[in-house]
């Protein structure tokens, strides 16, 4: 009867939001009187799991997991859960937590929740919180299904530390046929992604070229921050269509979403709504990115940007 | 090749978003409904799939009779037919199930649905269908050919994108990037004539029980003012970041 959570890894080792989700799981097994039990895909040592509150780790080595696919990822956890009989399973908002989420809802005759924001306001009936409409909106969700998969949004839950030691055993689910194969994998592996970020650093149009990036890139650099832009930005081809954040491109809920340049249109502010602070520099006291900041800079970004860079590296070693 | 893509009602980009009835339901007033733009996305596609390598292209949608305007804007885009099941879209799972047996009916190849829907955001309803209906699944969708029965696609993933083969059938979760921006279409005049003569099938529903309900509605708490820092003095923002907001 005990939570379960995946816990997601890349390379051996637990991505960020893996520790997220696991002290998500601890919330909801506190409020429901149990256990957490984790799933962890080719980790060699998952003690960690333990600081963050999960009893008892379900350890899955395999070969044939070695490249992520949601289908053969969902039925592990499927099997997990029949396993363990679980009532609730825990999940990320990656990209490929969002990919599978629904496989293994089916699997389970499970209701799914995504963007999940807080721990549970009851648990019968199931009541969370998730945002909508693109962030302009919460929604209160009650999921009334016996079995219930929640997809907590990156960021909103955090980490939280507890003492515990979890005990690991081995589990072989078995592998379906795949149905999709993966050729090749391009990313760049010494980026912040932006889903991983806590601070990221965006610009607009207002950059005036894609030959301006180069300070956006400094100062994402001395922050640790991941790299956005705006949409128009990514359609003139200055940067990546993966780097444009809003309703139509990603959504960022980052601790610190620093806008350079952005105007702040109703459709890029409903994909970083849910960031916790924002730093606007515009030329535009008018611009209503403005309203929606917490902290601004009515300013030229080719004279701001260059200063901040260097006050922010005396500032950081000074740490 | 047979190609059945999801079109969500959804309200515009633009919409300001409020609520009646306690912040239980939606308030359509003064709402402009638009095609759900990872749909649109789905939909270009669809069309070059049905110019260039000839295709029947069928939309559909769950809803009420106030959605057939949008199913009637994707036929004037260039889709033969159209189909509504006749049932309020409650939630993620019982649109899935409703499209499944569409999907059965119809011997879809290809189904195209947006990753997610830009209203309720719940990212559930093509892999629920693909699961549903055992058909491979692509999702976050960037990129995709089909050759008789074989499929390559992109898929966007945290910090890159990953390059996939699959089979026929097949379910996607689309985006921006099956198709440029520029490439979107919009119905000319011809288009919206021919749209009127095409057929717009009313389906029953199957009754597919919702898993979730939504219970209420909340817009998050006005906020306060922007702090304005002179671009003169910066060390005072980066003391902000650093003692009061606690992010650096
Ligand atoms: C269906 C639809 C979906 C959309 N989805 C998205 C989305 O997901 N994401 C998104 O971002 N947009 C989206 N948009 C577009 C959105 O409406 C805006 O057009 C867009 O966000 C504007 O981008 P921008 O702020 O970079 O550019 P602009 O509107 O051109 O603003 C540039 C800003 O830079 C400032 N500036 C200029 N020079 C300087 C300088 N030297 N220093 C500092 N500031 C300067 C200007 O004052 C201005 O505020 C969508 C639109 C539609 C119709």
């Amino acid at each position: 009867m005990s939570v379960l959570v995946y816990t997601e890894s890349e390379k051996g080792k637990f991505k960020k939001v893996a520790l997220e989700v696991a002290s998500y799981a601890k919330a909801v097994a506190d409020n429901m009187g149990t256990t957490v039990t984790a799933i962890t895909i080719n980790v060699e040592d998952a003690s960690e799991l333990g600081h963050y509150g999960v009893d008892k780790v379900l350890k899955v080595n395999n070969a044939q997991l070695e490249t992520f696919n949601a289908k053969a990822y969902a039925n592990a956890i499927q099997q997990a859960a029949e396993k363990e009989s679980v009532k609730v399973v825990v999940i990320s908002s990656s990209a490929d937590s969002k990919y599978l989420a629904p496989i293994l809802a089916v699997g389970l005759q499970a209701g799914y929740a995504s963007n999940v924001i807080e721990a549970p306001t009851s648990t019968a009936p199931f009541t969370v919180k998730r945002t909508a409409f693109t962030n302009k909106a919460f929604e209160m969700t009650e999921i009334n299904t016996d079995i219930k998969v929640i997809g907590v949004s990156n960021n909103s839950f955090g980490l939280v530390e507890n003492t515990g030691n979890a005990a690991a055993e081995d589990f072989s689910p078995s592998i379906p046929d795949l149905g999709v194969t993966v050729e090749s994998v391009d990313k760049a592996t010494d980026k912040v992604s932006i889903a991983d970020a806590e601070i990221v650093v965006s610009a607009g149009r207002g950059m005036k070229g894609p030959e301006n990036w180069g300070m956006i890139e400094e100062l994402a650099d001395v922050l640790g921050a991941a790299t956005a832009c705006s949409k128009p930005v990514s359609d003139l081809g200055w940067r990546p269509h993966s780097e444009h954040v809003g309703q139509t491109g990603k959504p960022v809920a980052a601790n610190l979403y620093i806008a350079i340049g952005i105007s702040g249109a109703i459709q890029h502010l409903a994909g970083i709504n849910a960031s916790k602070v924002k730093v606007v520099i515009n030329t535009d006291p008018e611009a209503p990115f403005f309203k929606a900041a917490d902290y601004g800079v009515v300013g030229d970004a080719f004279e701001v940007v260059p200063q901040l860079i260097e006050k922010l590296k005396t500032f950081k070693a000074q740490q | 090749m047979k190609i059945l893509v999801c079109i969500s009602h959804v309200p515009d980009t633009t919409s300001k978003i409020n609520f009646t009835e306690n912040d239980t339901k939606f308030d359509t007033n003064g709402v402009q409904f638009v095609i759900n733009p990872n749909d649109e996305f789905g939909l270009t596609r669809a069309m070059w799939f049905k110019e260039k390598q000839g295709a029947e292209l069928t939309v559909v949608n769950v809803g009420g009779a106030e959605t057939e305007p949008t199913l009637r804007k994707a036929l004037a885009i260039g889709a033969d037919t159209a189909i509504r099941v006749n049932t309020a879209a409650t939630d993620g799972f019982s649109v899935a199930k409703e499209l499944a047996k569409v999907v059965e009916d119809g011997g879809y190849d290809l189904v195209i649905a947006g990753r997610e829907s830009i209203d309720y955001n719940g990212g559930m309803v093509p892999g629920m269908l693909a699961a549903l209906t055992n058909a491979n699944f692509v999702n976050n969708c960037i990129s995709l050919e089909v050759d008789g029965t074989k499929a390559k696609a992109v898929r966007e993933i945290d910090g890159g994108k990953e390059t996939v083969s699959t089979t026929l059938p097949l379910v996607i979760g689309g985006q921006k990037g099956l198709v440029e921006e520029s490439d979107l279409r919009i119905p000319n005049m011809r288009g919206i004539m021919m749209a009127r003569k095409k057929p717009l099938t009313l389906l029953e529903s199957v009754n597919a029980k919702a898993a979730t309900t939504s219970v209420g509605f909340q817009k998050p708490a006005a906020k306060g003012a922007v702090t304005l820092v002179s671009p003169d003095n910066l060390d005072e923002l980066i003391s902000l970041l650093h003692n009061e907001a606690k992010v650096i």
